[in-house]
């Protein structure tokens, strides 16, 4: 049981995985001037779109939310939609302000940071709206010490985490003087939460197998 | 005992970081050997015969060379920038600064062979006292200079005023008096005037205007020389884009023109800029505009050569004085490496002589003179590379040679045959003799930048074994108080006595006495003591430990959890160390470090929620859904929500306080806070008078709000003097300062009578404040108990009407922190069992926060002093200081609360996180009330805040302007026991409750009382957050020290890493000092409340 799920796991990191480098490659074949950095607001348009659309396709195919295996009334499935997408808006403008708190320019650059929130909110919230329904508190209760309750949890504490961290090691290059075009706000930041979720993919899955033993999940 | 222990060992901590720093500023501030000797007379360079031709010779009081005017007047204009003397006819639209000098425009295009108009370039520091000396001796400042502004004691090189001196010229001085502490009693006649008050445009100029025409027509004089100020008081105060700047530049025109109108024959006129100004109009860096002086030359007597219409020649600011030197007729100073100026140096009759030649002699006198000085200098210091002077050397001597030839070619065919030939070699050697000058300066401009590296390293070896000893005693602090013996007698003995040993050894085997040295072998002997006989204990307990467990994994895996609990706050702490090593990060370090802040505090809070301390119970147990759906599976407590508002208070403090940040000149797009003007430079009226409403509402919001927090913690009940001075004294400080703003932003152009008024009031106002303040200290120092009791016992009647009038009755049964007087009394009812009998109450207001509430009058003492030293739309930048502080210590405190719900033991411990946060907001506030650690960010004004007139010594301004920049620092460092108060303020009554159900009736608040009830523990938590804020401090402090060790030969090193070092360095001192004398405040309110409660149980027993 444990290693069909684990392996159905890796399998569907892995496609989120290509859909990243698809996202980034791809587009230069049919755009003449895309490139991450030059036309990064592009870049960061097609990438949260692939991103999500992908996760969102891998969970109607794979189910992974056990508490939605029950039917649901096609109204109720309608509001549930709905305030799915209210939230993912909601921590939009959540993850908007926490990066203005952080230092971000407010009107400078605006349309960037809002899609730098947007991509962030692709990278964390919306695996949880997959993975847990539009219940809050679930989600909060998924991250704590103890909250983790079955693989999916672990995986999505470890994928949240690791974007967050990369948003946060993006931003240290900033104000070096070396003039790259990609230490521009906020393409390092962008790039950093990236790779942190490109990584924490590919890490996630190895990791529970490595801790197999370790991880119970008291309420299944 | 405890306290004594406590702060004698914070005491030598700091002692020993002294000690490193010492010893490493000693090995890296530059020095330069300055040389007594003087040049005469008598030794002249080369012998008349050489001279020129025979007969001519020296005229009889003119050494070394042919004087070739008698008289010259030196103007200093201060802060004259190249640009201000230049004029271009065609602008049309010119700044305030523009186009204003035109007499020098038109006599360079009218006289082109009598005035002339230079490039100055001044050697950085751009200081006016570093300029000075530069321009007199000839040499280049070192940077350890720039700190002696204050106290400018005599030059003791030679200078050209010496030399005029000693060759019997009257030297008349007028103008700004630095002159005068660098020269005392050298003027013939001086008529100095006072030079800090950087306020006063006028007083030293109209000084000047007032003497110098009859000066110049009386003929007592032979050197004049008269340092104008208004320019740079006016750069200073308004900056150069201000109409003043025009008026001022408009009066020196004019008194220029009639000057020139009244020169006489003999008479040079030299008028010279010691510095530029930045935009901001600050000076003592080494951007281009404060480096780029103007210097205009005029006599009446043809001077230059008509050289084709170039656009204007540069000169180093030191070639003036071999320049004037030989123009006058004098020796050239001896420690001079200057180069004259050749175009000064045309031969009169040009038709007959080789034009050439004065040139070549007057270089030539020069090379000579600067090889003596080379020659003797090398052998004084020997700091300059052999290979280079070998170079110099030999260029030198093939100049001499080449000079010696053509002289005597020249003397052999007595009619001059001006072949091309001779031409070309003259031309050569003038190449080969600047050459040689000019390589001279470079090589010693680069030798004076010169470090002691064994010095460098010993005082990094000592700092960071400091660090690892502050780091030691802090994890061990609980235990520290039985071993003190061990870790402290021993390792001090020890010190001193290897510092002894060192010192009789220099005695007897004659060696110079060094401090420096004795210090470093005190310090290196208690540190190998130290850890020696600590490593010696640890090894003890190990032994002891494995013994008793057998299973060390357990030990280990908890050591872990340990280390891994303080991997985040210190790790944090290395990133910041890393970032001074990169000048990128050192220029934005303010965002640096508030983004490291944000980013810890987070940390902190998001963690407190991953290990579930938010929710009220345990996730595990088994619940109904039912109970899911009613009141939610996490039932978060009412403490979640607070955090969650207080970090977004602290966040948007942080995001306001950006605000207030100063630019560095280096960041090139950046506009300063317009907060950093003072209200006296706003000219639109409304908008004054909206900042003024602004800046005295949040004047009086941060008043109000600590007011607030008094009364909410019922400190403000009792009757004793400082509750009193809360009340009405701190309301009366703010009035002051209201009003010493309304005065101060005032415009200028008022009546005199009022003017004299006004000058009164801003010499009262500030009195009054500084005498309260102090007083306040006093009557805190006196008696710092705020607290009231109320005695059940008795009618509320009979104490009550005492206050009520003034405390609302509400206010009175809300805001009452009972305190507990029962759980005091069983304790005492061990020792006084008659007393059992008596059960009533007593409630004592405020006992619960008694530490705190006499620290925060204190801090609040010190903001009102410190917000009056900055300028008044500053308020805004400390209220959200407080802001920021209080919302972090809510945090703090609720964190401390929810994490350790049952560990009575762990309030006794400030963990790393905070002390490391407490420690980053005080630099985030350092920048944040517009500060940066460059020179000219220094707040100057700040020492005439209730001084107009100047002071007479320099140790008060010096003080004073170090409380205005290290204004957060020191708000900081007195604040810092609040991290170990601020869990016990903030006890939580619920969990309490919970946990100790068992005593019932005991779950009363005790708060602070705890602190008392263990001395013990209280004063090893206090060691310990000493240690720990010391050891936040000192690595910082290490890691500057070592960035500007290895990077000193870096390029940014002098404009950059240096400042820095040396604002971290000072920091650290003042953050030491006022922590040390915290922590003796904090032992002498614990010794009063255990008196005081000696005194109740006195009460209470009869
Ligand atoms: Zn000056
Ligand atoms: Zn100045």
């Amino acid at each position: 049981m444990r290693d069909i799920e684990l392996r159905g796991m890796f399998s569907a990191h892995i496609i989120l995985v290509l859909s990243i480098v698809f996202s980034t490659l791809v587009p230069s074949l049919f755009l003449d001037e895309f490139s991450v950095t030059g036309t990064h607001l592009l870049w960061l348009c097609v990438c949260s779109a692939t991103v999500s659309a992908v996760t969102i396709v891998l969970y109607l195919l794979l189910e992974t939310n056990p508490t939605s295996s029950k039917k649901n009334s096609p109204s109720s499935k309608v509001t549930k939609i709905f305030r799915s997408c209210l939230l993912f808006f909601i921590s939009c403008v959540i993850f908007h302000g926490i990066l203005v708190l952080y230092g971000a320019p407010l009107l400078v650059s605006f349309r960037e940071t809002f899609m730098f929130a947007v991509l962030l909110s692709t990278f964390t919230t919306l695996r949880c709206l997959c993975m847990l329904g539009p219940n809050v508190q679930a989600w909060i209760r998924v991250f704590s010490k103890n909250g983790a309750m079955s693989i999916w949890d672990t995986s999505l504490q470890i994928t949240t985490i690791c974007s967050l961290f990369g948003a946060w090691l993006g931003a240290i290059p900033i104000p070096l003087d070396w003039d790259r075009p990609w230490q521009v706000w906020p393409i390092s930041c962008t790039l950093g939460a990236t790779l942190g979720f490109t990584i924490s993919l590919v890490i996630a899955p190895l990791w529970i197998y490595w801790h197999k033993k370790h991880l119970t999940y008291k309420c299944r | 005992m405890p306290r004594i222990v406590t702060v004698l060992t914070l005491c030598w901590s700091c002692l020993l970081f002294y000690a490193g720093l010492g010893l490493f500023l000693s090995g890296f501030l530059l020095v330069r050997v300055e040389l007594r000797s003087r040049s005469s007379c008598g030794e002249a360079p080369m012998p008349s015969a050489w001279g020129g031709r025979q007969g001519e010779g020296v005229t009889p009081d003119s050494c070394w060379m042919a004087r070739r005017f008698s008289k010259a007047i030196v103007l200093i204009i201060d802060a004259l920038r190249f640009d201000f003397a230049k004029y271009d006819p065609k602008n049309r639209n010119p700044k305030p600064f523009e186009n204003k000098l035109d007499v020098i425009y038109h006599s360079v295009i009218s006289k082109p062979e009598h005035a002339r108009l230079f490039q100055f370039r001044a050697d950085p520091p751009t200081t006016t006292m570093q300029r000075i000396k530069g321009m007199t001796t000839g040499t280049l400042p070192t940077f350890i200079d720039v700190g002696s502004n204050f106290a400018s004691s005599a030059i003791q090189e030679d200078n050209l005023i010496q030399q005029l001196v000693q060759n019997e010229k009257k030297v008349v001085f007028m103008g700004d008096d630095t002159w005068e502490g660098l020269f005392p009693n050298k003027f013939f006649k001086s008529f100095p005037f006072p030079s800090f008050n950087v306020k006063d445009l006028h007083t030293v100029d109209d000084g000047i205007l007032q003497h110098i025409y009859t000066t110049v027509e009386g003929n007592e004089w032979d050197v004049l020389i008269a340092h104008f100020l208004g320019v740079d008081h006016c750069g200073h105060r308004y900056g150069p884009h201000h109409p003043a700047m025009a008026e001022k530049l408009m009066q020196m025109n004019k008194m220029l023109r009639s000057l020139i109108g009244q020169l006489q024959n003999d008479t040079l006129l030299v008028v010279l800029g010691d510095h530029g100004m930045t935009n901001t109009g600050d000076h003592g860096g080494d951007s281009e505009g404060e480096v780029n002086a103007a210097l205009f030359i005029y006599s009446t007597l043809p001077l230059f050569e008509i050289k084709p219409a170039e656009d204007s020649n540069v000169v180093s600011q030191i070639d003036l004085v071999p320049t004037l030197a030989l123009l006058l007729g004098i020796p050239i100073p001896y420690s001079n490496i200057g180069m004259v100026m050749v175009d000064l140096f045309i031969s009169e009759p040009k038709l007959d002589d080789n034009q050439y030649l004065e040139q070549a002699k007057a270089l030539h006198i020069n090379a000579i003179q600067v090889n003596r000085f080379l020659e003797s200098y090398s052998y004084a210091a020997k700091d300059l590379p052999v290979t280079k002077l070998k170079y110099l050397k030999e260029l030198f001597s093939t100049a001499v040679m080449e000079y010696n030839d053509l002289i005597t070619i020249m003397q052999k065919s007595e009619k001059i045959v001006p072949d091309q030939d001779f031409h070309t070699r003259f031309q050569n050697l003038l190449i080969t003799q600047q050459r040689y000058l000019r390589e001279t300066k470079e090589v010693c401009r680069e030798s004076w930048a010169r470090f002691n590296p064994a010095h460098m390293l010993y005082g990094i070896v000592l700092l960071a074994a400091t660090c690892m000893h502050c780091f030691l005693v802090s994890e061990t602090a609980s235990t520290f108080e039985s071993l003190y013996k061990q870790l402290l007698l021993y390792p001090v003995i020890w010190g001193l006595t290897a510092g002894l040993t060192v010192y009789f050894w220099m005695l007897i085997s004659g060696i110079r006495l060094e401090p420096l040295m004795i210090c470093f072998w005190i310090a290196f002997g208690s540190h190998v003591s130290f850890h020696w006989n600590f490593w010696r204990l640890e090894c003890k307990k190990h032994n002891h430990s494995d013994k008793l467990i057998q299973s060390s994994n357990i030990c280990n895996q908890q050591k872990w959890k340990s280390w891994l609990k303080c991997f985040i706050p210190l790790g944090i702490l290395l990133l910041r160390c890393l970032a001074m090593f990169s000048n990128s990060f050192v220029i934005t370090e303010g965002q640096v470090v508030s983004f490291l802040l944000k980013s810890l505090v987070t940390f902190t809070v998001l963690k407190l929620k991953w290990n579930g301390k938010l929710n009220s119970y345990c996730l595990n147990t088994p619940f109904v859904p039912d109970i899911q759906k009613n009141s939610g599976s996490m039932s978060y407590k009412r403490e979640s929500c607070y955090l969650i508002v207080f970090m977004m208070t602290f966040m948007v403090c942080i995001l306001f306080s950006s605000n207030f940040y100063h630019c560095r000149e280096e960041i090139a797009d950046c506009e300063p806070s317009p907060f950093l003007k003072p209200l006296s430079r706003i000219s639109n009226s409304q908008e004054k008078n909206f900042h003024y409403i602004l800046s005295v509402s949040s004047l009086g919001a941060l008043v109000y709000l600590i007011r607030r927090w008094f009364l909410h913690y019922g400190n403000l009940n009792s009757s004793h003097l400082v509750v009193f001075f809360i009340r009405l004294g701190f309301p009366f400080i703010v009035f002051c300062l209201c009003c010493y703003w309304a005065v101060n932003a005032a415009s200028e152009e008022t009546s005199i009578k009022l003017q004299d008024l006004i000058k009164k009031i801003m010499i009262i106002i500030p009195g009054i404040v500084f005498v309260l303040v102090i007083t306040g200290f006093l009557i805190v120092l006196w008696n710092p108990i705020t607290v009231f009791i109320k005695d059940n016992r008795e009618s509320d009647e009979t104490l009550v009407p005492s206050y009520k009038d003034s405390m609302a009755t509400e206010v009175d049964s809300l805001h009452v922190v009972p305190l507990i007087y029962r759980k005091m009394q069983k304790a005492m009812s061990i020792h006084f069992n008659d007393n059992q009998t008596k059960t009533q109450t007593m409630a004592a207001y405020g006992l619960g926060t008694v530490y705190s509430a006499a620290l925060i009058t204190i801090l609040t003492l010190l903001t009102l002093l410190l917000i009056m030293l900055h300028n008044e739309r500053m308020s805004l930048a400390f209220l959200l200081l407080f802001l920021e502080g209080f919302s972090f210590l809510e945090i703090h405190g609720t964190t401390r609360n929810l994490s350790l719900q049952s560990n009575n033991t762990g309030y006794f411990f400030v963990p790393w996180y905070a002390v490391t946060a407490w420690a980053f907001t005080a630099t985030q506030f350092f920048y944040a009330t517009g500060h940066q650690p460059t020179f000219p960010a220094i707040q100057w004004n700040a020492a005439f805040v209730g001084f107009i007139e100047g002071h007479s010594t320099n140790i008060l301004p010096a003080l004073l302007v170090g409380m205005n920049t290290f204004a957060s620092h020191i708000l900081f460092a007195v604040g810092c026991p609040l991290l170990l108060l601020w869990p016990f303020v903030r006890e939580m009554k619920s969990c309490k409750s919970k946990n100790i159900k068992k005593e019932s009736g005991d779950e009363d608040q005790v708060m602070e009382m705890r602190l008392r009830e263990k001395p013990q523990m209280f004063s090893a938590a206090l060691l310990q957050l000493g240690m720990r804020y010391l050891f936040v401090y000192g690595v910082q402090l290490l890691a500057s020290v070592c960035a500007v060790a290895i990077l000193r030969r870096h390029l940014m090193v002098w404009k950059i890493f240096a400042p820095k070092f040396l604002f971290e360095a000072l920091g650290f001192v003042v953050t030491s000092i006022y922590l040390l004398i915290t922590f003796c405040f904090i032992m002498r309110v614990d010794v009063a409340v255990n008196k005081w409660f000696k005194e109740l149980l006195l009460k209470q027993s009869r």
